[in-house]
């Protein structure tokens, strides 16, 4: 499972970081996306892999915490979920406009010469 | 002052009256725009008032030797588990600050500027409830959100009045911000995985129980996270994207992101002072010499940058660079043990040059009005918005922009050419203005407090001194250069020019005026809050006052023997 997490969270952030490297818009919004999934999985693994334990206590007392999966780092997925998807979003929206106001989809929205 | 059951209320009054204007401002249709005016500055005031009682009480603390003025803990969660607002010296200063330039800002913005797109008033309320709560805020992750709430609201008023100009900078702008929040939250993820604590102050009382492994792990979120507030102070080779995007920005919106880099510098300075101060065992001074460097290189950039570019406004980002650069150096020998002089310094000449730039933004585009010797005679303005057209018929209840003023009194050209004189000047470096007294007071701490015992100083130190000279003398040779050519040599008519677009840059600059005349006060105080971030130990122990170590404590068993509370786990 470690191996398998790991290499998920490689695969992402070196395609991600690899596509926002990229001239046009829509191969940074996708590796910015990428980038972003591969962030919160590794928020996730930093509360440490538990396998079958669940993230809420149940009401009424002293259990043994080490029977159960770290709750923070779910919390902090979610909302990092949250903030990278509105601002990809808003993001996109300004790809749109800049696609539509200079008339390419390169990132300095103009082209280079062929000879590049 | 206040014991732990009866928080200070006030302290949450800077994010929560800017957050309250700016959503009561989405309820009434944007063609209200002098209505949302008077609410911003309304909002702006109430919010300066709270700070000033802020100061009032930090001031009347601290004299009896506390750091630490006031925790307010959010939701009333027990201090470590849950988020903390926390009141110190260097917070208040800075929300204070943030207060000051969102007046003069908004000001300028009725000059026509709010008119131009859509709610820039409410996003500028938004704006400045995120700067306010980085400033407040002692947990990690609550800093996050808080930045994002800043860097989401940025966006909209950097492409505040549209064209192409500035979308193509507002996307090199947002794709770069969104690439440092991602380093920022693997610096975050981080430091929980190693430390399992986000509270700024338990981090730095965490960090004494790491083992090496853990320790190398930590070192490396304190760098991924640098990263992310270095690209936010725009220190080289990180700065880039800056001079593009204030330029393009509208005016108001380019004067209030000044305070955008000072954000990134302040969290910069409490973390590294904070959890890699001189206290910190074998983490202490960690990035400190990345900082020096940095700092310094930044430096030279902008003061190449300012003499190679000849539009206005651009010429404005390289300042912002040079005085983050100017201010980051600084903590990087602070950190390393340069003494609190040069910090208290450091702090003094921020103030006063973040005020200077932002007035420098907003002087620029009158300044260049009409200009026929540089690149910004075709200012964004004049050409025709092909968006207009075709955002219209998207149904986003849009409402038609206006230009006209709140008041049209102009003013006449020689009072522009002062005010740029005056910002020149202070800009500069030179004497008697804040700059100059900034400049000398970091030198004196450097001298005084680095001598060795042999009489001399450390050659980093020796090119520190010289660049904050060299930038200065840039800065005044680039600028000088385009006032003579703007206000001697060109002939013609002169452009009309709006009393509101004068009065923005007369008030940053009578506060400049203030910190002159009350330079001793104001230098004292940051000197002495520069004494207070290099003792973290104290800043800790206020935060920390109730909050037990559990990682000191020996291992207990947590389950007491209760038949009735024992829990079937799942297999």
């Amino acid at each position: 499972m470690e191996i398998i997490l790991a290499l998920a969270i490689g695969v992402l952030v070196g395609s991600g970081v690899w596509l926002m490297l990229r001239p046009r818009s829509y191969q940074v919004i996708v590796g910015l996306c990428l980038l972003a999934y591969g962030v919160n999985l590794f928020i996730f693994a930093m509360g440490r892999l538990y396998i079958g334990a669940a993230p809420i206590m149940p009401k009424g007392g002293f259990v043994d915490p080490t029977a159960y999966a770290d709750p923070l780092p779910q919390s902090l997925v979610l909302t990092a979920i949250v903030i990278s998807f509105a601002t990809t979003a808003l993001f996109l929206v300004v790809m749109i406009a800049a696609r539509g106001a200079t008339g390419t989809d390169h990132v300095d929205g103009k082209e280079r010469g062929r000879d590049e | 002052m206040n014991d732990a059951l009866s928080p200070d209320h006030l302290i949450i009054a800077p994010i929560l009256i800017p957050l309250v204007a700016g959503a009561i401002m989405l309820f009434y249709n944007d063609q209200n725009r002098q209505t949302k005016l008077m609410m911003g500055l309304a909002a702006v005031a109430l919010t300066f008032i709270a700070s000033l009682e802020l100061v009032a009480d930090v001031k009347s603390v601290t004299e009896q030797g506390g750091t630490v003025v006031g925790l307010y803990p959010l939701g009333n969660w027990p201090v470590p588990i849950g988020i903390v607002l926390v009141l110190d010296r260097l917070s208040v200063m800075m929300v204070m600050l943030t207060a000051l330039l969102a007046g003069p800002s908004l000001i300028y913005a009725a000059a026509g500027w709010h008119g131009k797109g859509q709610h820039y008033h409410s996003m500028f309320q938004f704006l400045l409830a995120g700067v306010n709560g980085a400033f407040l805020t002692g947990d990690l992750f609550n800093l996050f959100v808080f930045f994002e709430v800043m860097l989401a609201a940025s966006y909209g008023l950097m492409l505040h009045g549209s064209g192409p100009e500035r979308i193509r900078a507002g996307l090199h702008y947002i794709a770069i911000n969104l690439a440092a929040s991602l380093l920022f939250l693997i610096g975050v993820a981080l430091i929980y995985g190693t430390t399992g604590t986000l509270n700024m102050a338990d981090i730095g009382r965490a960090l004494y129980w790491l083992d090496g492994t853990d320790r190398l792990l930590f070192h490396a979120a304190a760098g991924f996270l640098g990263l992310a507030f270095l690209i936010k102070a725009a220190v080289w080779p990180l700065c880039f994207w800056l001079p593009p995007t204030y330029a393009a920005a509208s005016p108001p919106a380019a004067a209030i992101m000044a305070i955008m880099t000072k954000v990134g510098i302040y969290v910069i300075l409490r973390l590294s002072l904070l959890v890699l101060g001189p206290d910190a065992g074998p983490s202490a001074g960690f990035g400190a010499p990345a900082l020096m460097i940095a700092g310094v290189l930044t430096m030279a950039f902008g003061m190449i940058g300012i003499l190679g570019t000849p539009e206005l406004a651009r010429k404005g980002g390289y300042l912002a660079i040079i005085s983050s650069g100017t201010v980051l150096a600084a903590i990087g020998f602070a950190q390393a043990g340069g003494g609190p002089m040069m910090l208290g310094g450091a702090l003094y000449y921020m103030v006063g040059s973040t005020a200077a730039i932002s007035a420098f933004f907003l002087i620029a585009e009158p300044v260049s009005r009409g200009d026929q010797g540089s690149d910004t005679a075709q200012t964004p303005e004049t050409e025709p918005d092909p968006l207009s057209e075709s955002w219209a018929p998207m149904g986003l209840d849009t409402v038609e922009d206006v230009a006209t003023p709140a008041s049209t009194r102009t003013v006449s050209w020689l009072t522009m050419a002062v005010c740029f004189g005056l910002v020149a000047a202070m800009l500069a470096g030179l004497p008697p203005l804040p700059g100059f007294i900034g400049k000398f007071a970091i030198l004196r701490g450097a001298v005084e407090d680095n001598l060795s015992h042999t009489g001399a100083l450390p050659a980093i130190l020796w090119v520190y001194a010289a660049m904050l000279i060299l930038s200065g003398l840039g800065a005044l040779i680039a600028l000088m250069r385009f006032g003579i050519r703007r206000f001697w040599a060109e002939a013609g008519p002169t452009p009309r020019i709006l009393a509101l677009e004068v009065v923005p840059a007369v008030i940053l600059l009578a506060m400049i005026a203030l910190q002159t005349l009350r330079a001793d006060a104001l230098l004292s105080y940051t000197r002495a809050t520069a004494v207070a971030l290099l003792e973290p130990a104290t800043y800790r122990d206020a935060v920390l006052k109730n909050a037990q170590d559990v990682r000191a404590a020996p291992v207990v068993n947590l389950a007491p023997e209760q038949p009735g509370n024992e829990v079937e786990v799942d297999p």
